[in-house]
């Protein structure tokens, strides 16, 4: 091989910089992600549950909110019966954002940690009881 | 391995990876429904007739067009190159400029009337609309999908009514009080009157009919006994642009005196 020297340690370089991020943060521990729930709703309910078990609502959210739109927008079906045969309506306004009413604080804690960035609050703008925000 | 024996074993796997995929989909949980509110209000076609007599003076239009547009956070925007109208004041010339006329008496020259979208029983925008963005319900309603507009503007040039708005700009800067229990619309999406269907969804009729004063009067134009009927029975009405074949399913009562016969 010609110029292996030079190709080897380019290489070796290469690897340094690309694989910089796992070196620096080698045995730390990421930051746990802190969601709140300290909305007046959310502390006035006796038993602190969403509409699904949280687990399933952290993992599906975006499913369930993506059947949802398509069942309200085109099928005209708005009422959402959980698995515990609770009534729900199907509405980012007057359903989720009543109870989470801090986006800044629950909803965008955890997009932003994800590095996810829904374009929901194009729209639904999700100020509910947060005054108005542009 | 032969060609044949290659294509079968590449279709099973196929196959088995949708089954796996199928498998670790925990998406919906049982038990979980998704129906109709019981108190919705349903019909075959829904439409309206506006009864222009208790539409005299232009308040009574912004009247009605404020609360439509400040409950569905309608941006008011005052260049008419972006503004955004739901419901809006029309002169007879405008209105119906099929019917103009050298020799029109003087009132019916000056007289307003409140124009919205005409969820048309042929509708040109859905016919156009290449995401299916709008789309008729079976109610007869023709609504839009905002999720699924990509601003392409076909409906905006198809429809004979100019009841379709673009959203040129961010539009909630120009929304003046927010109602919070709706949404707003995004730049680049085109938006228009949806008959309140969020409401009948809940049971409540359309936030103009309501307002209105009775100048509005809102029923199922399929059924023979109910309010629209009656009034169309007893009354002469004319539609826009009816000659078009879109099938407008607003009606409009010229009524008062002799104009109306």
């Amino acid at each position: 091989m010609y110029n292996s020297r030079k190709i080897i340690i380019g290489l070796v370089i290469f690897v340094l910089v690309a694989a910089f991020p796992f070196f620096i943060n080698v045995g730390k521990t990421a930051q746990p992600l802190q969601l709140s729930l300290n909305t007046p709703t959310i502390n006035q309910l006796e038993k602190k549950e969403c509409i699904e078990s949280a687990d399933y609502m952290r993992a599906n959210h975006m499913r369930m909110l993506n059947e949802w739109r398509d069942q309200v927008v085109r099928e005209g079906n708005t009422v959402y019966t959980s698995s515990s045969g609770q009534k729900y309506e199907m509405s980012l306004e007057n359903n989720c954002f009543q109870c989470h009413s801090n986006k800044s604080n629950f909803c965008d804690s955890c997009h932003t940690y994800s590095q996810v960035d829904p374009y929901c609050w194009d729209c639904h703008n999700g100020t509910k009881g947060a005054g108005l925000k542009q | 391995m032969n060609r044949r024996d290659f294509l079968k074993v590449i279709a099973a796997a196929g196959i088995g990876g949708i089954v796996v995929m199928e498998g670790l989909d925990d998406f919906r949980v049982e038990a979980a429904e998704m129906n109709k509110d019981s108190n919705a209000l349903q019909a075959k076609h829904w439409g309206m007739v506006i009864d222009i007599s208790k539409f005299q003076k232009p308040e009574d239009i912004q009247r009605v067009a404020n609360a439509c547009h400040q409950y569905h956070n309608v941006p008011d925007i005052k260049d008419p190159k972006h503004e955004v109208k739901w419901i809006w004041k029309e002169d007879f010339e405008h209105a119906f400029a099929e019917m103009e006329s050298k020799y029109l008496s003087e009132k019916i020259k000056t007289m307003n009337f409140p124009v919205l979208c005409n969820h048309c029983e042929e509708p040109m925008c859905v016919r156009v609309c290449p995401t299916k963005a709008t789309f008729k319900r079976p109610d007869g309603i023709v609504v839009m999908d905002y999720h699924r507009c990509i601003g392409c503007r076909y409906c905006m040039a198809g429809c004979p009514y100019g009841a379709r708005s673009f959203n040129f700009i961010d539009p909630r800067p120009h929304i003046g009080m927010m109602n919070h229990d709706y949404p707003t619309r995004a730049i680049g999406v085109v938006e228009k009157c949806t008959m309140c269907v969020e409401r009948l969804n809940k049971g409540l009729k359309p936030i103009c009919v309501e307002v209105s004063r009775g100048g509005i009067i809102f029923g199922d134009l399929n059924d023979p006994n109910s309010e629209v009927r009656k009034v169309l029975r007893s009354n002469f009405a004319i539609r826009r642009k009816a000659e078009l074949g879109t099938g407008p399913s607003v009606y409009y009562v010229i009524g008062g005196d002799e104009e109306g016969a």
